[in-house]
């Protein structure tokens, strides 16, 4: 056995956008434990149920994550929705499911411009954030914000997207669809990025299931786990079948996210010409006196949305278990017996969100 | 079954004593633990663990006295670390035989056990 030494990586790293810190215990130069903590930017948003009546929780809770917030609007809708047992138009599921595959798309394209970043390819992190952009305006043109939406609220949503913005967002997606195609030539035939991912910490579908593994990082193992398989929004009926890849290594993982943009282009494409005309809200009354437990695919991950009333404006517990959580201990597995030098491509392959994880 | 299995809402009421010998039988089954969430209820605490096999959720609700030590299932599922020493941190529900205990330094919070403050 050679000498072990702990070397601490985080809470600042240049790969983490946000503080994670993890104990490295090495030797010679290869991890034999890697011990993680967290708790740097815990904000205790769930305890805000106390204060903020449950119509305006939802604004507090898209508050969880700048990436993913319309999902996570959708999640709390959805449970307290669930609650009330309140039944959704057809329109607000279609512009639900729209949205929260946009939603997909900017996750993905911001971690694969981060993940080139990670292994040194600059022009290729510059181009996956360039497309991005696209995605940003087409988010100012529907909702009027980039990153913190407000357009979905409990009993549907708050705004409407006419027949003619619908038509120019999907001439924009074929567009992005024709550019990320050059970028996936890249990022999966490039010998460079190639050596830099393929057979790096590799997570069997075992693995994957016993240390309960959520999104891409399960489904790059082979585990065919995808929450919109539960019926939310409209993706059923849009054909909606999970992205799996079975090598469960860096490469599979960044493989299934390149395909889940392009899944997610195919899925707002068809729920443009499936949309129907209607309302887009149905009036809410009462308070919440039940509870209701649901989930979504977030771009990394299951999220749970737990949401408990107790008779008054104010919910007595909201829940949110964010992917990164589930994800933590997976990552901790396969950086067991890498080299130092992929621990950053490792942590980066699980897109930690470390503002959802802490809330 | 309806398509809409999110609106499949199981709940299960199972007392701690018995928690472990649950735990395994729903792991024999093939369920993967997908959360496991605290609420303070007048003196108790009550816990939700959820599980997930085929996109169906079932949750099991375990009440117990907010002072009492409850048994940690990560001998059974080993990842459920993370959701105890959440727990352990913010709510102050101690768990005994805990696979990876940090002891009380899991969130770096100002105040110990902000949701279930002591007088």
């Amino acid at each position: 056995m050679g000498k072990r030494t702990i070397i601490p990586f985080g809470p600042q790293h240049p790969v983490l956008p946000e503080p994670v810190h993890l104990d490295l215990v090495i030797e010679d130069e290869r991890v034999v434990e890697a011990i993680p903590s967290i708790g740097y930017i815990h904000r205790g948003l769930e305890k805000l149920v106390e204060k903020k009546e449950y119509t305006e929780m939802v604004y507090v809770i898209e508050r969880i994550c700048g990436i993913c917030s319309f999902g996570h609007g959708w999640g709390y809708c959805a449970a307290v929705e669930g609650a009330m047992d309140i039944k959704v138009p057809e329109r607000a599921e279609y512009l639900r499911t729209i949205w929260h595959e946009l939603g997909r798309m900017h996750s993905h394209l911001l971690w694969l411009g981060l993940l080139a970043d990670g292994f040194g390819f600059e022009s290729l992190f510059m181009h996956c954030w360039r497309i991005r952009e696209t995605v940003l305006d087409i988010f100012e043109e529907t909702t009027g914000g980039r990153v913190i939406f407000s357009v979905c609220k409990v009993g549907g949503l708050r705004k409407d997207v006419d027949a003619k913005t619908l038509e120019k967002m999907s001439g924009l997606l074929n567009g992005i669809k024709k550019e990320l195609q050059e970028l996936t030539d890249v990022f999966l035939e490039d010998r460079s990025v190639k050596n830099r991912l393929c057979g790096v910490g590799v997570l069997s579908k075992e693995e994957a299931e016993e240390l309960g593994a959520v999104g891409p990082m399960a489904r790059a193992s082979g585990v065919a786990q995808d929450m919109r398989m539960a019926g939310h929004g409209k993706y059923l009926e849009l054909g909606f079948e999970p992205v799996v890849e079975t090598d469960g290594d860096c490469y599979a993982r960044c493989k299934v996210r390149l395909r889940e943009v392009f899944q997610s282009i195919d899925l707002i494409n068809k729920a443009i010409d499936e949309i129907p005309e209607g309302d887009i809200a149905v009036p809410v009354k009462g308070n919440v006196d039940g509870e209701f437990i649901t989930r979504m695919e977030q771009p990394r991950g299951e999220a749970i949305y737990y949401a408990k009333g107790q008779g008054t404006k104010f919910l007595e517990r909201m829940r949110v278990r964010t992917p990164t959580n589930a994800n933590i201990p997976a990552m901790v597995k396969t950086l067991q017996g890498c080299d130092l030098a992929d621990v950053p491509m490792l942590v980066l392959t699980i897109d930690p969100c470390i503002s959802c994880t802490e809330r | 079954m309806s398509d809409k299995k999110y609106m499949v809402q199981e709940f299960v009421a199972v007392e701690s004593a018995t928690l472990l010998e649950y735990m395994k039988d729903i792991k024999a089954e093939g369920y993967r633990l997908a959360q496991i969430c605290a609420m303070k209820k007048e003196g108790d605490i009550e816990l939700i663990y959820s599980f997930d096999k085929d996109h169906l959720m079932k949750n099991i609700r375990v009440i117990v006295p907010e002072n009492q030590e409850i048994e940690s299932i990560s001998d059974i599922y080993w990842y459920a670390f993370i959701y105890e020493n959440e727990m352990h941190d913010l709510f102050g529900v101690k768990f005994r035989h805990l696979a990876l205990d940090y002891g009380g330094n899991f969130f770096k919070v100002s105040e110990p056990t902000p949701w279930n403050p002591k007088e």
